[in-house]
Formats: structure tokens, C-alpha cells, sequence
């Protein structure tokens, strides 16, 4: 399904990764700052929004890194270049991911951003939004956000162009080694 | 038809910019949308679909209440209303409690229905589309020509012009810089908003959530930034289980924009925290406006279907030449026509309505499974009952109740030699249509119609028997084909029957909204046709068959007439079209045709009415393959020629350029010779081809085969 999946996401427009272990997605992240640029100046800081991953992490090494924010305020993310978020659930048949975004800062890193990476357990690939929906459901989840690709228009002489209020850039990172608990 | 009616639809045929970008678009789409639904059971689909909404529809006062108090239990309040005065007066008292000084909008036709923004600007509050499509138009003053793509009539360089205007910068008309200036402008409005106003794709009941649908990330900034969050809802959103979201995700991306799924969805269930910690203030209103009156009307009802994916507009063959802006109002299209009748006023939907050729392309591709030219003709049905039949053609209609004057009228007309000049507008006669020659020529009139060359024709006895229905068109200016057509029955031992009183279909009355004629000449042709026992009642004429195995029964209905009802349905089971009787026939070893000659390469067009209503498209292929024919197929086989019966007519501009295309296709091919299953289509393209001075040959499928039998 991982290959389903990629195959999908990457024919609209997402960039996708799969690594191993959670510091191999620390390595991933932090190699991927640095080669964006990012720096603690307004339109190049970054957002990171808290959830089980970044709960497992050692969180020391990444307030290190400068321009690298963990707390996702309406104001840093607006200006920020990157935001990085959770996501739940792969749906294999149209490559998109989901996740329950009650949490205002999931949202706010994920769609003000000019490029999303997007942090997926590997073993959380469902094939469709049939299995999808046995797993995630709006009885427990208020705003439950799919995501497939980065934002896009083609309202103008119908050119499909990328990037109009969310992100030009969806880059999604698998790790193996986060379990199925999502 | 109005003067400034007839100008609008000039002004657009001459728009290249706009027929040029729907040409393309529609062409493209074809192709992208088989793509989208390449693996899947679009039938099962669009039954589920129609299903689920269906049955919301029937019970929509229940499901309104589950819905409402459902999404309360959560902490939302829902609005119930029926009057669209009350949906502004709401939403401008919710701006006034909170001191609301700007809003932003995520795309939400219910709130253009009401003109909500002009209501909360005259309030002094600030308000800005956002989808970009819609901020295009808002800036430009104008209404959105397309349900999913609102711009797509303007140029870059008219949006570089539009943008330049608000920016107060002279820019360039490249989309991606422009795209970004868009997104630059609208920022600060989305952060600075008060209130987010949003529509909604799906409504569920079961759960009290509604579901958004979008590309751009417009809807998540307008549900996620401000800290009030309106939700303007047509009621026929609802749905009443939280599993028919799957199918409507299946297909609205699908049949809208060719996606597998557009780029966000997002399933809001109650109000979800603001990035202050407060909660949102969520106001779910639940529209009606006539929807439910409309969900009891039993024509209409399965309007509520509609996902509004656009699908109808983007098939539309009047559509791509006219666009939105001649094609309804706010909500555009053949569907647009309905929802404008219905949401605005009957009389608003009279001038448009005309527009439909009836060809049936909408409803092949609706993933709501509507019929869009049937309830179009009940509008005209309407119209007309209302305001009564324009003269000119009830004297026209008074003559075709009547055969025997009608039938007289049409023999004078081949003796005078010359075309009446009244009543033109009636399909079938094709000696009415005189000053109508643009882009084609009209046949005369048969000096001997077929009704007087039958009795002539010797044919075997004794054996089965076939009545002949031959509809005017091939009754008087086409007698060759009847002829074909008995050569072909008699081969197989068939005795051909035909009845002299059998009389016109009606369906160029049907087609005018002129239901009592229609339905007179139901029961003359009921009368006639089953006076005689035989087993099949046989046409040539895709358009009769129609008539013959759809219409009357549902005509009679409609005008009471019940009494005839089984009788309709006897006949209805009999009626058979030529292709089909032959195709089956050969199978059965009692026709074939010489074999061992290479005919050459031929084209076949598909009738509308053959392929789509009657589903009979593979028939005629297979048997003239079999005559020896090679079959060449021409793009867009199965668009229309831009006959449309009395459309020709009224509407010569339209079916003219429909036409030009048809011919071009056809020519594309290589193929020396065109055949088709429909005595109209022969008319309107061998009169086309004769105009074009090009040598391509037109025939009616049952001539071809019959020379070719062994
Ligand atoms: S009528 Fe059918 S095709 Fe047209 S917008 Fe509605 S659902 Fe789509
Ligand atoms: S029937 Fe044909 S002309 Fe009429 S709305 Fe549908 S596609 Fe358009």
C-alpha cells in the first residue's frame, strides 16, 4: 500500500519519504531546515505542532535550532516558512493523509505555512476512506482535515497552479518505527 | 425571444476568449474525468448516491431536526429557515452582537442566491471572497459563469487587469505571480476577519457535521482563523448517514475537476477550539427557499440530488459555446436552469430554458443520476401552461392535432414546390424551415411520400409481422429509408404493416411544452398502431421510437388520461428500433449480408436520443461492420449535430457552430461517407455538408445495410 500510495500522493504534487527510526526523521527534519534556510527572521521561521511524535523526541536538541519554534502561535506561524505536523492516517487509493485537527495549532502549522511536512506512522496506511472511517470518526473528532497534495487552483484561464491560501509544498515523511497508535 | 436575449447569446458566441476556454476545457475534461473514474463502478456509484439523497429528500423535515439537533448536542447553533430575508436578517444580527467589522468567505452559492454580500456591505461590514475564482468576480463586479470554475470566462490578462485595479500596481499577467498576489491580499483579511462564512458540500444528520470541499485552502483558513464561523447550508445538503460522505467524496472531485479528491476536505463536527483557547462560535443555518416545496413536487424532487459538481456544465455542448453568462445566473447551466426556476422565479428560467437541445449529455455523466432535459421540459411545460402558447405556434399545433389537414398541408407543399414559410419551428417538416438555411441546406419535400409508395411494394405473406411507424420526416422527405427498411424486414420473412392513420410522434409538440397535443397524438397513434396484430412495432427514427416507447405513456399521465395508459405500455413493449430488430434478426440467422467486398471506411455518428435514451450505440456499428464497412471512428462520436427538432430553428445561431464542429469531425476522419440512425441528423448534416461544398455522403444506416443484404 506504501507504494499505492506514494505513487498517488506524488502524482498531485506531494514529495514523499519513508525513514526508519525516529532520529532518522529528526536527521530528515533538521537536514531539511537547514537546506531551506530556515533562520530566526520573520517569513523564515518554522513551526512545529505538538503531538505523540515530537512527544518522544528530545525536545532540548530542537530549541537548539534557530528559527525553530514548538509553540504554534497564530502570529509566528503566519510568518513562518514551514510548519510541521502529525498526521494520522495515509489513505492509500488517493494519497492523501488525515488527521483529527481539533487542536487550532495542527491546523495553523499545516495551512499557513508555505510548505507542510507532514510526519506519518508507516503502519497507519489504510487503503481507502472506507477503512479510513473504521478508524476515525466524527463522533470523537471535530474537524477532521484530509490533506492530498499541496494547495492548488486552476481557477485562472484553468492553469493548474500550486500554492494559493495553503502550502505551494506537502512534504511527507513516513517513520517505521512509529507504531500504529496514532 | 427577447432581443437583449438573442444579443447575449451573440455576444457570447463571439467571445473567442469564451468559447475558446470552455472549448478546451470541455475537450479536456472528456478525457481527465474517464481518467478519474478509471476502476470504478460508476453506476453502482452514482446509485448509491442518488440513493442517499433521495431518500433525504423525502423526509427532509426529519432529517433537518436530526441534523439540528444533533450539531446543538455538540454546541453549535442551527438556524432553520425557509425565508432568505431571515438567513441575512440572522447572520447580520450575529454581526452586530460580536461587533463584526469584516468577513471572509469560503465559496457558498446558497449565500449568492440570497445576495448575502451586498446585504453586509450595505450593513458597513467589509466582505471578501476568497476562493479565488469567486475574489475575481467579486473584484470585477460581475456573477460566476461556471459552479466550480467562476472565472473561467475571464483572460489572465483581464485578471492581471482586475488585480492591477485593486493592488494599485500595474502587473503582469503571469497566473503563478498573479496567484500569488492573491494570496498576498487576501492574508491579511483572513487573519484580520471577525467572521468566517462558509457553504457546505455535505450536511450529515447522523452525526450533526457538514463536510467542505475545497483546493485552494480557502475554506480551512475561513474555518480555522476567525473566531466566528457561519455556515450558510442549502438544506439539500443533508444527507442522513455519516457513510454516504464516502460516495460524495468518491464522485463530487471526480465528476467536478477530474481529482481522485480535491486537496483539503475537512469534516467539522461541533465548534473546535480558536488559537486563543476560546471555543468557536459556530452558526450552522439551514436554508430552504423553496427546497422543500420543490422535494414534494414529484417532477422536480430529484433536483435534490444534485451534488453540484458542475459535471452537467463541463458535457454541455450549449454550454461551451454560450458559457454561464447566457446559461442561468447564479447557478448556470441545465441545472442552473432548474435551480433558477425554482430559487429565483419560473419567469427568470423562461428564456434560458430554451437553450437545452435536449441531447441528454448531462444526464449520462450526473452523479446525482438527474434528469436535467426532462425537467427542463417541464419547465417549458409549465411556461407555456401559464402563459399559454405563443400564437404563431398554436396554429401550427392545431394543424399537427389533426392529421388528415396536416397530412394534406404536407402533400400540398410538394406539389406547390415550394416551402410554407409559416410554423417553422416544427421538427420532421423539414419543408417549414425555409429562410432557416444558414450553414445548411433544407431537402424538399418528397414527391411521393412513403405512405403512397407502400401500397406498391410487393412482399412476402403469410409470415411474421412488423408494423412500420415512419414519423414524418421519413414519411415525406425521406421515403428511401422506409423503403430500405421494409427490404430489410421482407428478407428476414418479415410482412411489413403500415397503418395509414398513424399520424406525427408529437414530439415536436412535447418539445414545446405543448402537452395536450402531444398527447392527442399519442392516442391517434395507439389507435393506429395496435389496430393491426403484429409482433414488433419497428422505426427508423430514434426520436419516434422515443416517443413510441417512453413518452406516450408518460404524457398521458400527465394529462390524465389514464384510460390509455395500458394500452401505451402494450405498445411501449413492441416498439423496437431498426438497428436493434436487424441486429437481431442477423444473430438469429435470418438476415445477412454479402460477404468478401471492402466498402472502405465509414463513420457513424450517434443520435442523441438512439444512444442515450434507448442505450443503442454498439448495434449500428456491429451491422455495418458486417456489410463490409470499416469502421473509422470521428471524435466526440456521440455530440450532438445540433438538430434539436425546432432548436434548428429557434436557435440557428447555436446550432449552427454545433453543426460546423459535427462536420469537421466527420471530415477528420477520412471516411467518404457518414451514417447515422436518425432521419433529423441526416437532414441537419447531409444540408450542412451540402452548404460546405464537401463531398462526404450521408446516409441513414438501414439504406446502407439494405444494399448490402445477400
Ligand atoms: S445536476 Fe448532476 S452533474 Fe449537474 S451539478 Fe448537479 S450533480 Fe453535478
Ligand atoms: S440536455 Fe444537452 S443541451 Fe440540455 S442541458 Fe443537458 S447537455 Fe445541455
Amino acid at each position: 500500500m506504501f507504494e499505492q500510495f506514494k505513487t498517488r500522493a506524488t502524482g498531485v504534487g506531494a514529495e514523499v519519504h519513508r525513514v526508519v527510526t525516529r532520529r532518522d526523521a529528526v536527521d530528515f527534519i533538521l537536514g531539511f531546515l537547514k537546506k531551506e534556510g530556515v533562520s530566526d527572521l520573520s517569513g523564515s521561521y518554522a513551526v512545529w505542532a505538538d503531538g505523540p511524535f515530537l512527544r518522544g523526541v528530545d525536545r532540548e536538541l530542537l530549541k537548539q535550532v534557530p528559527g525553530l519554534s514548538l509553540k504554534v502561535t497564530r502570529e509566528r506561524t503566519a510568518q513562518a516558512k514551514i510548519g510541521i505536523s502529525e498526521m494520522s492516517f495515509a489513505v492509500a487509493d488517493t494519497g492523501s493523509l488525515v488527521q483529527d485537527q481539533s487542536a487550532v495549532d495542527q491546523r495553523l502549522a499545516s495551512s499557513l505555512t508555505g510548505i507542510h511536512v507532514a510526519i506519518v506512522p508507516s503502519a497507519n496506511i489504510v487503503c481507502d476512506k472506507t477503512a479510513l472511517f473504521s478508524r476515525i470518526s466524527p463522533k470523537t473528532s471535530r474537524y477532521i482535515a484530509f490533506i492530498t497534495g499541496p494547495s492548488r487552483t486552476a481557477d485562472i484561464e484553468r492553469v493548474l497552479t500550486i500554492g494559493v491560501h495553503g502550502p505551494e509544498r506537502l512534504i511527507i515523511l513516513f517513520v517505521d518505527e512509529l507504531g500504529g497508535a496514532a | 425571444m427577447k432581443k437583449e436575449f438573442k444579443a447575449s447569446i451573440n455576444r457570447a458566441l463571439n467571445d473567442a476568449n469564451l468559447t475558446g476556454a470552455l472549448g478546451k476545457f470541455s475537450e479536456a475534461y472528456r478525457v481527465n474525468r474517464a481518467k478519474a473514474y478509471e476502476g470504478i463502478d460508476f453506476e453502482a456509484l452514482r446509485g448509491r448516491i442518488a440513493e442517499a439523497k433521495s431518500s433525504a429528500a423525502c423526509h427532509l423535515d426529519e432529517v433537518a431536526e436530526v441534523f439540528k439537533e444533533n450539531a446543538e448536542a455538540l454546541g453549535a447553533k442551527v438556524f432553520r429557515t425557509s425565508d432568505p430575508e431571515q438567513v441575512k436578517e440572522y447572520i447580520l444580527q450575529v454581526a452586530r452582537d460580536n461587533g463584526v467589522k469584516s468577513v471572509v468567505k469560503s465559496k457558498s452559492m446558497a449565500s449568492e442566491e440570497i445576495h448575502l454580500n451586498k446585504a453586509l456591505l450595505n450593513a458597513g461590514i467589509s466582505v471578501a471572497e476568497t476562493d479565488l475564482g469567486e475574489w475575481i468576480i467579486q473584484l470585477a463586479g460581475q456573477t460566476p459563469s461556471h459552479m466550480v470554475m467562476p472565472a473561467i470566462h475571464l483572460t489572465k490578462e483581464e485578471v492581471a487587469e482586475i488585480f492591477s485595479k485593486e493592488v494599485e500596481e500595474r502587473l503582469d499577467s503571469d497566473i503563478p505571480r498573479l496567484v500569488k498576489v492573491a494570496r498576498n491580499e487576501l492574508r491579511p483579511k483572513f487573519l484580520a476577519a471577525d467572521m468566517g462564512i462558509s457553504g457546505a458540500n455535505i450536511a450529515v444528520a447522523e452525526t450533526g457535521s457538514i463536510v467542505l470541499v475545497t483546493n485552494e485552502g480557502n475554506a480551512r483558513l475561513t474555518t480555522t482563523l476567525p473566531r466566528i464561523h457561519v455556515a450558510l447550508v442549502g438544506v439539500e445538503k443533508l444527507v442522513e448517514k455519516f457513510e454516504t460522505v464516502v460516495p460524495i467524496l468518491d464522485a463530487l472531485p471526480r465528476s467536478a475537476t477530474a481529482q481522485l479528491l480535491t486537496s483539503y476536505v475537512s469534516i467539522i463536527t461541533g465548534p473546535s477550539p480558536n488559537d486563543d483557547g476560546s471555543l468557536k462560535d459556530l452558526h450552522i443555518i439551514l436554508m430552504d427557499n423553496r427546497r422543500t416545496e420543490m422535494a414534494r413536487d414529484p417532477k422536480f424532487k430529484q433536483a435534490l440530488q444534485c451534488i453540484r459538481c458542475g459535471s452537467c456544465l463541463n458535457v454541455c455542448p450549449i454550454f461551451r459555446l454560450v458559457g454561464g453568462h447566457v446559461f442561468g445566473k447564479i447557478y448556470t447551466g441545465g441545472i442552473g436552469t432548474i435551480l433558477t426556476a425554482w430559487f429565483d422565479e419560473l419567469q427568470k428560467s423562461e428564456e434560458i430554458q430554451g437553450l437545452c437541445i435536449q441531447c441528454g449529455n448531462c444526464t449520462e455523466v450526473c452523479p446525482g443520476k438527474l434528469d436535467i432535459p426532462e425537467m427542463i421540459l417541464e419547465i417549458r411545460r409549465r411556461l407555456v401552461l401559464e402563459k399559454g402558447q405563443p400564437l404563431a405556434q398554436k396554429a401550427i399545433f392545431s394543424v399537427v392535432n389533426n392529421r388528415k389537414l396536416f397530412h394534406g398541408m404536407l402533400r400540398a407543399a410538394s406539389v406547390a414546390g415550394k416551402p410554407f414559410t409559416s410554423g417553422k419551428f416544427i421538427r420532421h417538416l423539414p419543408l417549414f424551415l425555409s429562410d432557416l438555411t444558414d450553414g445548411r441546406s433544407l431537402p424538399a419535400i418528397a414527391e411521393k411520400p412513403f405512405r403512397d409508395i407502400f401500397p406498391e411494394i410487393r412482399q412476402p405473406k403469410g409470415g411474421e409481422k412488423a408494423v412500420f411507424y415512419a414519423g414524418c420526416l421519413i414519411d415525406f422527405a425521406y421515403p428511401e429509408t422506409g423503403i430500405a427498411l421494409v427490404k430489410l424486414l421482407n428478407k428476414a420473412g418479415i410482412e411489413v404493416l403500415f397503418p395509414e392513420e398513424q399520424t406525427c410522434c408529437g414530439a415536436p409538440a412535447l418539445y414545446n411544452g405543448a402537452y395536450e397535443v402531444a398527447a392527442h397524438n399519442a392516442v391517434d397513434n395507439i389507435k393506429a398502431l395496435l389496430e393491426v396484430e403484429a409482433r414488433y412495432v419497428v422505426s427508423a427514427c430514434p426520436t419516434c421510437t422515443v416517443a413510441l416507447a417512453h413518452d406516450f405513456a408518460k404524457t398521458l399521465q400527465d394529462q390524465g388520461r389514464s384510460e390509455w395508459l395500458d394500452k401505451a405500455k402494450e405498445l411501449a413493449e413492441k416498439t423496437v428500433d431498426l438497428s436493434t430488430l436487424v441486429k437481431r434478426l442477423v444473430e438469429e440467422g435470418r438476415l445477412s449480408f454479402e460477404e468478401g467486398e471492402d466498402l472502405g471506411k465509414i463513420t457513424y455518428h450517434d443520435s442523441c436520443h438512439l444512444k442515450r435514451t434507448l442505450k443503442v450505440s454498439q448495434e449500428p456499428r456491429e451491422l455495418l461492420q458486417k456489410a463490409g464497412y470499416e469502421l473509422a471512428e470521428m471524435y466526440e462520436c456521440d455530440m450532438c449535430c445540433g438538430m434539436g427538432g425546432s432548436y434548428s430553428m429557434k436557435l440557428p445561431e447555436i446550432s449552427a457552430p454545433i453543426l460546423k464542429r459535427k462536420l469537421h469531425n466527420i471530415k477528420e476522419t477520412g471516411a467518404p461517407l457518414v451514417a447515422m440512425d436518425c432521419p433529423g441528423c441526416v437532414m441537419q448534416i447531409r444540408g450542412g455538408f451540402d452548404q460546405d461544398g464537401e463531398t462526404v455522403r450521408v446516409r441513414h444506416t438501414a439504406e446502407l445495410l439494405a444494399e448490402r443484404l445477400k
